[in-house]
């Protein structure tokens, strides 16, 4: 009974196994664009995180006589702002504030989300009615219109706009996760851990969630780029952020009169919001492709 | 059909009924007394008190809803506090700007999504797919309110060929005048419903060449060109409704890029009503355009099922 | 206590004689969607079916696909909940004196994918080891019992404690299968089509663990299948299920030598057999099953039956004696008093027993 024929597979061969994320982690290494986008994100995160410490001048000093320099002036590599302001400085300083309301409402939203969605997907019947018709309620608006419309009705702010988003983001999150689990849930495993006696809290953790994780985590990522978007559009509506605070959203709103004086300059907080937009968007690409390969 | 529409229309009325519920509560999460926004700034209590009344904010919140949305029905969507007039007014003169707008950028980021897609599916793995994939990923990451000032910067700050803000003098009318303030705005608001329709149909044609009918057309002689119309008959209709929803999207998003254009439509109206506090108007504004989603959405699910027998049964 | 208790069999309670489980009236009918307007359609997917497994036996249960076997292997462990009928192991029934968590310590099931009845998640040894974790045991004895169970099941630990599904072949997961349903001491395995993935060299090696492993639990078996070859070699009993409903049942040799059925009849005429006295001269089956949502009235098999009468359309047969040990069949043809031209009185031969 030791010696199996069945047994196709040379085990001592096989290396010891890595389990899922380490596939996905070393597919995503090896390639070119996704990693030459998470080196962009985070030379832009570690140079937001360690501004003050990078020898920049202060972002919030202006100067009355040395407004819209355009880029390449002596000491003002990347120009200056309409009050004067080093521009460079601005938007090193500008992606810590960036960054964070582009991120954090997704990681929110990816929380209450899957949870949503898991609880929805899993138990079924009443309770999916109840979850999955109120967020039918929210994908009756625009993303963008409803993100205006919570925001413009609490008014402007940093906790306001992120909230806004925040609640924009849960819907679409909780309907995959919702689909996920509702397939995960139909295997036969989840029918072997319920024959085991397991209780429906215990599924979930132990066995639904591994499983549905994965793809409602790429599906977040690529959430990402629109919210990066859609916070600095907040700000540029003047619902975000308060000046003088740095951050791109608000930087391009007070550059926009600029642009008659010194256009290249007004346009460059747009540059960064691009630039991180297109990466989080490449590099979740690379992470689906990279989660999609079974084996 | 009819059965048909008839149940969509059936499944509409609560989203109707929730979406104006949504837009109801805007004011009361509103930040103070929702009277404030109705209320002169140095009213005396007892005016307060008149006023609340007046409303109908003593009574309890569904009744309100209630009377909320029977006026609603009735066209009376309140009254503006910045200007004094009524809500429906100021959003019906807004809102044929926007549509006119959103409807130019739909035509171009369809027509462009549509050409594009095609190519990248038709052309798969060439430099020409990498080119068009390049193109739509670069169009649904760029902030639009950006790339509208870099329109601006590049066409009309540098060139001096077309306006910066604005919609002409005067009403609207289709001649150079009027249409030269449309393009700059048009175009930015085109660029991301064409990344989306780009990614679509270039996976669908993908789809589509790799199906077996594919081959057997091949099979049977029928040269490359007639392929082709095969493939775009089979992937239009996806499109199409892909494209209905972006549409709705824009007139979602048409605020930031009315913001930077100085747009006279819906958005631009939004923009007004956040930076006076004027709820009505915000609450109005919104409602309108949730509803014209919606409508939106029931009109693609009704134009698919038109086209492609088989969801009707599903 | 309740570590040791959770990984022993539970106490016998009746005696040999008392049949360890006993199914009585089991239905589940699935109502199919309504539409807004039309009226709900309704799947008769198991319909009134009783049955018994005595302590020690393998009940085989055979069938085409879409029969309710599987239906009828879920209903039992709870994993849907049934329309009507009884349930009662080892004599207790079901619901009012054992829990479904008591009888899901009492009985487990072991399922046809051996894929998907995995977690890939899960490495083998959590696999096999979350049984005995949710009824308390702790970590490292859980463990320790995973390890033994792959043992008894042909794996060695050091290998396959660690690795995941995905890194197996079938015939070593539906081995981690087995494992994973024995950890908690079960009495009763359902076995629902476990082997009939399998490549059938892999799948004889499975049936004699199967066999090995029933002698050394002291198990008892309900083994699914459509394979009537491996029902006949492992069970001691089969039932014959169509439309979800029981239409013979009799001991494994009676069935194979005498069937009273026309459809089991033309299930074995249907199987390839080597042994030319063994075949017999039924005309095979034609034509898929008729649509479970809509079965024909009568008996249901009568569309497809080569000695279809009138009274086949009228009346729906019941399970009666055929005159076999404990065989019986639901057809027409077995009742003498039924009208069926072709009705034959029961053998005499075993009288004895009534």
């Amino acid at each position: 009974m030791s010696v199996l024929a069945d047994d196709l597979i040379d085990l001592a061969a096989t290396r010891k196994s890595r389990g899922y994320w380490g596939n996905v982690g070393r597919r995503l290494l090896r390639d070119p664009v996704s990693m030459i986008c998470a080196a962009i994100l985070l030379l832009i995160a570690l140079a937001a995180v360690f501004a003050p410490y990078l020898g920049l001048a202060d972002p919030y000093l202006g100067s009355m006589i040395r407004r819209l320099r355009p880029i390449g002036t002596a000491g003002y590599p990347l120009g200056t702002d309409e009050l004067g302001r080093d521009m460079l400085t601005r938007l090193v300083h500008g992606g810590r504030l960036s960054l964070l309301i582009g991120l954090l409402p997704v990681v929110f939203a990816f929380f209450i989300g899957t949870t949503l969605g898991i609880i929805a997907g899993y138990l079924g019947g009443v309770v999916n009615q109840l979850i999955m018709r109120t967020v039918d309620v929210f994908y009756a608006f625009p993303s963008v219109l409803l993100a205006i419309a919570i925001s413009g009705a609490l008014g402007g702010g940093l906790l306001n706009s992120l909230l806004s988003l925040t609640i924009v983001f849960i819907p679409p999150i909780v309907r995959v996760a919702e689909s996920v689990t509702t397939g995960v849930r139909s295997l036969d495993f989840v029918d072997a851990a319920r024959a085991s006696g397991a209780g429906a809290l215990t599924i979930m953790r132990v066995h639904i969630l591994g499983n549905v994780l994965g793809p409602i985590f790429v599906y977040a990522t690529s959430l990402i780029s629109v919210c990066m978007i859609l916070a600095a559009g907040l700000s540029f509506l003047g619902l975000g952020t308060k000046p003088p605070e740095p951050e791109w959203g608000l930087m391009l709103n007070t550059l926009r009169t600029a642009i008659y004086v010194n256009p290249w300059v007004a346009a460059l907080p747009g540059v960064m919001i691009f630039t991180v937009s297109i990466c989080f968007n490449l590099l979740s690409d690379g992470m689906r492709s990279a989660m999609d390969v079974r084996n | 059909m009819l059965a048909f529409i008839l149940k969509r229309l059936l499944l509409v009325l609560p989203v109707v009924l929730a979406v104006s519920l949504v837009c109801f509560l805007l004011v009361y999460i509103a930040p103070g007394d929702p009277l404030i926004s109705v209320l002169p700034p140095d009213a005396s209590a007892e005016l307060a008190e008149q006023m609340r009344r007046a409303y109908g904010f003593d009574r309890p919140l569904p009744v309100q809803f209630g009377i909320w949305l029977w006026k609603a029905l009735h066209g009376d969507l309140g009254t503006s506090i910045a200007t004094g007039r009524a809500v429906a007014d100021e959003v019906a003169r807004a809102v044929g700007n926007t549509l006119r707008l959103a409807a130019v950028a739909s035509v171009l980021g369809f027509s462009f999504g549509l050409l594009f897609g095609f190519l990248a599916g038709y052309f798969r793995d060439t430099w020409v797919d990498r080119l068009v994939t390049t193109i739509s990923i670069a169009g649904v990451s760029t902030p639009h309110y950006w790339l509208g000032m870099v329109l601006v910067i590049i066409f009309s700050v540098q060139l001096g060929w077309l306006p910066a803000v604005g919609a002409g003098p005067g009403g609207w009318a289709w001649d150079w005048e009027h249409l030269q303030f449309l393009i700059l705005p048009a175009i930015t608001m085109s660029v991301i419903p064409m990344g989306i329709v780009t990614r679509t149909v270039r996976a669908l044609v993908g789809d589509i060449l790799s199906q077996e009918f594919v081959l057997a057309l091949r099979a049977k002689g029928l040269g490359e060109g007639r392929v082709f119309a095969h493939v775009a008959k089979n992937a239009t209709p996806t499109a199409v409704a892909v494209m209905g929803l972006q549409l709705g999207y824009l007139l979602g998003g048409s605020i930031l890029i009315e913001t930077v254009f100085s747009w006279p439509g819906t958005g631009f109206l939004l923009n007004a009503a956040i930076f006076q506090r004027d709820l009505p108007l915000l609450q109005g504004t919104i409602l309108v355009l949730a509803l014209f989603f919606v409508f939106l959405n029931l009109m693609v699910d009704v134009l698919q099922a038109a086209i492609d027998p088989r969801i009707k049964r599903s | 206590m309740s570590e040791i208790d959770a990984l022993k069999p539970a106490a016998d309670i009746g005696g040999p004689c008392q049949p360890l489980l006993t199914v009585e009236g089991l239905s589940k009918h699935f109502a199919l969607n309504a539409s807004l307007f039309g009226k709900a359609s309704v799947v008769r997917a198991v319909d009134d079916v009783s049955f018994s497994v005595a302590k020690g036996e393998v009940l085989g249960i055979v069938g085409e696909s879409g029969c309710g076997k599987s239906t009828t292997a879920r209903l039992i462990i709870g994993l849907m909940p049934s329309d009507a009928g009884k349930i009662l192991f080892d004599g207790e029934p079901v619901g009012p004196v054992l829990s479904l968590s008591e009888l899901r310590q009492r009985v487990q099931m072991v399922f046809q994918d051996s894929y998907a009845s995995l977690n890939p998640r899960l490495t083998i040894e959590d696999t096999i080891a979350f049984g005995p974790k949710v009824h308390g045991v702790a970590p490292p004895q859980a463990r320790a019992r995973a390890h033994d169970l792959l043992r008894k099941v042909g794996l060695d630990p050091a290998l396959f404690a660690d690795r995941y599904p995905h890194e197996l072949s079938g015939g070593q997961r539906q081995r981690i299968n087995i494992a994973r349903a024995l950890a908690l001491a079960p009495r009763l395995v359902i076995l629902d089509e476990a082997v009939s993935a399998l490549d059938k060299s892999v799948e004889a090696q499975v049936l004699n663990l199967l066999i090995d492993l029933k002698e050394e639990f002291g198990l008892t078996y309900l083994f699914i299948s459509h394979d009537l070859n491996v029902v006949r070699f492992i069970s001691d009993r089969v039932i014959v299920m169509y439309l979800g409903e029981i239409v013979e049942s009799g001991p494994v040799e009676a069935l194979w030598t005498d069937a009273r059925h026309p459809y089991t009849r033309a299930l074995l005429a249907a199987m390839p057999s080597l042994d030319p006295d063994n075949r017999t001269q039924e005309a095979p089956i034609s034509g898929d099953p008729p649509n479970p949502i809509d079965p024909p009235p009568g008996c249901r098999f009568h569309t497809r039956c080569a000695h279809a009468e009138a009274i086949c359309s009228a009346r729906a047969p019941r399970l009666m004696a055929t005159g076999g040990e404990r065989h019986l069949a639901a057809c027409f043809m077995v009742d003498p008093g039924s009208g069926h031209s072709k009705a034959v009185a029961p053998k005499v031969k075993e009288t004895v027993n009534g």
